[in-house]
């Protein structure tokens, strides 16, 4: 009964986000500012009817009820609770069902929010969420209906694919989607503003935020992903330049040139034009990825769809918001009152490199993930396009960018002075030719990229320490060489530039994570207990090799013992071969010691009938730092949001209350 | 600064960074892309040795050999055509005999396929697309053709894609 109400309330939530997108329309033809105001409370009610159908379906999947389908294709009773809730939208219907919630949920944030947005900016946004909704909802119910009965029940589900079965999995999904569907907020904000053709730094100050939150959990989202890919598929690499991995990547990257070109807006009212074209493209990349993702196009770690229908009506979909879009935007953008041209040395300069290299960098990795799908459409010839390709494309075009980002925040506005800025960075040039010439002596005859890199990471956080300290330091006649009155000016700045430090530092943080897997090593051997592996500066003996049961498999697991190369016990680590009797499929569990930020990674082979076993030892510096490096990213989003200036819902008092003084020109 | 120079400078570092962008692409396209090639296909047209290909097709019956220090040789085969193919390494879980896998990798002098990459992105009743495809064309495909269709999989639609698996050396 609860699997028909949620289908119901499906249905409902359909009608309600058709009247919340054709009601304001109507309402601006006849004036009428009530009908205006229906927006709003539909935009709340779409929300809780898609939220009911989605507890509706979680509870088919709690209590097994083996009567609905996506239950029996994903689910089964002895898989663990935590599963059996991950595995609502461990599968297409599911995940769509998340993907239409998180939707509503930005639209009834939206609706909620009590900002100074201007009504008729307001419910045109919530117009254009609402007729995103409706496409959406109406393609679940005609082509991926998670709520189709089944009869007779089987007594026993199909149970989850157990590689989805993990932790990192079961969260990953719904911050992923908080990120990419977020930015359907800033969409909706762009095409507001053209529909009312009116853009001005009003309008960059209320998408500020949006594009903030969806960026910090697309920024989570990525990372939680790249780190189950990392100890789950058992080879240690963190990222495949895989087309679902891209396909995520793309609108991150056309989010970031958003977030930047959206403060040159609000500050300086330039760059109008292509801030909104910035917000359409980035949803539109979000459409793309979901179109790579969920059309079955690919066989690949994410596809759980294989029905051509779904992947037309998705292609419908991007067809009519991606050139409706862009279709309005050629029709009302020549007659936006562009702002003015700026001198190119100035922090809004380097803002407009910054997006110039991050739009040509989401151009290689768009190109690189979708010409191989177009060119066998076309010829039929298959052709692999992987890391090498990104690698040669996308890392000349990101290391100008690490360059520019403290050297950009060194720069004024309006007018800067280059000489003076590569002054002020003097501290973190010194910094970082040290670390980088330091790791090269040490590591000497190792990669030439990694001690590289190492440098760029130590610049970038250097630099974004430095701009903290110049600011708190004070220009011209405020500056202040007494240390208590910099520590008082630096606690007083605005939340907003502590988390633009923080963001950036964070950058720095991934790029030395990334430079250490430059000495990344890896031991590979056949061996019986009492065998040993090396790999870098590890020693691993294989203690024994025996069975352990888990809740819903069972495993063969080898224990080994890890020593440095002088002998000392540094801990032990265990790695199995996981296997699911449900779906008789085996899994490698990897084996992860951490050791400061450093890991080594375990991974058991074949394990033969003579007794021996195929082991994999790598020994991975510094790696641990590509995801604390991401969180430090995303914390530093959060924390800009709770900048007063930003902070979504904020009461408008609260910005009187503000003294002048604490909020300097930034 | 006039307005007109500032336009001009936006305008060449826009064309700069573009050409740079497109300039790597191009470069790239003619030097890192890896093309797939079943072995019938490497049988009719040949492959010049040293060119990186991919190999797909199902691991031959009987073929697998496991020498010392994880060096595994094994055949892949369309059943019209069979390329010997050696590899070093840990296969992925779901490596076995009568299998579809994709490996990456060069025919040597002797046409032995050297293999440092195995994928093997299918579970028990799928196949990789690209083997599937292969199969298909020569009309050698079956389907349903997998060799053990588990007897739980109750309905067509159900065999969803499962995760890719690699191998890398």
């Amino acid at each position: 009964m609860i699997v028909e109400i949620g289908h119901y309330a499906l249905a409902l939530a359909l009608a309600l986000s058709l009247v919340q997108a054709v009601m304001p329309a109507w309402a601006a033809r006849s004036g009428d500012a009530a009908l205006r105001e229906v927006a709003g409370p539909a935009a709340l009610g779409t929300f809780a009817c898609i939220l009911f159908a989605f507890c509706a379906l979680t509870y088919a999947h709690v209590t097994s009820d083996f009567s609905v389908q996506n239950v029996v294709e994903n689910s089964h009773t002895a898989k663990p609770l935590i599963y059996k809730i991950s595995g609502v939208w461990g599968n297409h219907e599911g995940s769509m069902l998340l993907w239409v919630l998180i939707l509503a949920l930005f639209g009834a944030w939206v609706a909620a929010a009590k900002t100074s947005v201007p009504p008729v900016l307001r419910t045109n946004t919530l117009m254009v969420q609402a007729s995103v909704t409706f496409v959406f909802v109406l393609f679940i119910i005609t082509t991926s209906n998670p709520f189709a009965r089944v009869a007779p029940a089987p007594l026993e589900g199909n149970d989850l694919n157990p590689l989805l079965q993990d932790l990192g999995l079961a969260i990953h999904p719904p911050l992923l989607y908080l990120g990419y569907v977020g930015f359907s907020v800033t969409f909706a904000f762009a095409v507001a503003a053209l529909i009312e053709g009116r853009i001005d730094a009003v309008w960059a100050r209320a998408v500020r935020p949006w594009a903030l939150i969806a960026w910090s959990f697309l920024t989570l989202g990525i990372a939680m992903g790249s780190y189950w890919a990392y100890y789950e598929l058992g080879w240690g690499g963190w990222w495949f330049w895989d087309p679902v991995e891209n396909a995520s990547l793309m609108p991150w990257i056309a989010g970031t040139a958003l977030l930047h070109s959206i403060v040159v807006m609000e500050k300086r009212d330039a760059l109008k034009v292509w801030t909104v074209l910035l917000a359409i493209l980035t949803f539109s990349l979000s459409l793309v990825g979901t179109f790579i993702v969920r059309s079955g196009l690919l066989t690949s770690v994410h596809s759980f769809a294989s029905d051509p229908s779904r992947g037309v009506f998705i292609l419908a979909i991007l067809a009519l918001f991606i050139g409706g879009a862009l279709s309005l935007f050629a029709w009302r953008a020549p007659s936006l009152r562009q702002g003015g041209l700026f001198a190119p040395i100035s922090r809004e300069g380097a803002l407009v490199m910054n997006n110039l290299f991050l739009v040509a960098a989401c151009a290689t990795v768009f190109v690189g993930t979708l010409y191989p799908l177009l060119l066998e459409m076309l010829t039929g010839e298959k052709i692999s396009v992987g890391p090498p390709f990104f690698n040669w494309t996308f890392i000349p075009l990101a290391l100008p960018l690490l360059v520019i980002v403290p050297f950009g925040q060194a720069l004024a506005w309006k007018r800067g002075d280059a000489a003076a800025a590569a002054q002020r960075l003097l501290a973190a040039f010194a910094v970082a030719l040290v670390v980088a010439l330091g790791a090269a002596a040490l590591a000497w005859g190792g990669p030439v990229m990694a001690p590289v890199g190492l440098g760029f990471g130590a610049y970038l956080i250097i630099g974004s320490a430095l701009e903290i300290w110049a600011r708190a330091r004070g220009y011209g006649q405020n500056r202040t060489h007494d240390l208590g009155t910099t520590w008082r000016r630096a606690v007083g700045l605005p939340r907003s530039a502590w988390g633009t430090a923080l963001a950036h530092a964070g950058v720095g943080v991934v790029v030395l994570g990334i430079a250490g897997q430059g000495w990344a090593t890896e031991g590979l051997a056949t061996i019986r207990p009492g065998g040993q592996v090396a790999s870098g500066p590890y020693v691993a003996t294989l203690d024994r090799v025996g069975p352990t049961k888990g809740e819903n498999y069972e495993e063969t697991t080898a224990f080994l013992t890890l020593r440095n190369r002088a002998g000392d016990y540094v801990g032990t680590v265990e790695t199995g071969k996981r296997f699911y009797p449900s779906r008789r499929m085996t899994v490698t569990e990897s084996g992860l010691k951490t050791v400061g930020v450093s890991q080594i990674y375990a991974s058991l082979g074949e394990v033969l009938p003579d007794g021996s076993i195929g082991m994999r030892l790598y020994y991975k510096p510094l790696v641990l730092l590509i995801w604390i490096g991401s969180l430090i990213m995303a914390a530093g989003g959060g924390l800009s949001l709770t900048d007063r200036r930003m902070r979504v819902g904020a009461p408008v008092k609260a910005r009187a209350k503000l003294s002048p003084s604490a909020v300097p020109a930034e | 600064m006039t307005r007109k120079s500032r336009r001009l400078i936006l305008i060449a570092a826009c064309g700069a960074v573009l050409a740079l962008a497109l300039g790597l692409i191009l470069s790239a396209m003619s030097g890192s892309i890896v093309f797939f090639r079943s072995p019938a296909e490497v049988a009719a047209q040949g492959v010049a040795p040293g060119t990186r290909f991919r190999l797909g097709g199902l691991v031959k019956d009987g073929s697998v050999k496991r020498g010392p220090d994880q060096n595994v040789e094994f055949s892949v085969t369309d059943t019209s055509a069979t390329v010997p193919v050696q590899y070093r390494g840990l296969l992925p879980d779901l490596f076995r005999e009568g299998q579809g896998i994709v490996a990456e990798g060069t025919l040597d002098a002797g046409g032995v396929f050297r293999a440092d990459t195995v994928l093997a992105k299918h579970d028990e009743n799928y196949m990789p697309r690209e083997v599937a495809d292969a199969l298909k064309a020569q009309g050698r495909w079956q389907e349903g053709g997998g060799k053990e269709a588990p007897k739980d999989a109750a309905k067509p639609g159900t065999a969803d894609a499962t995760l890719g698996q690699r191998s890398e050396r």
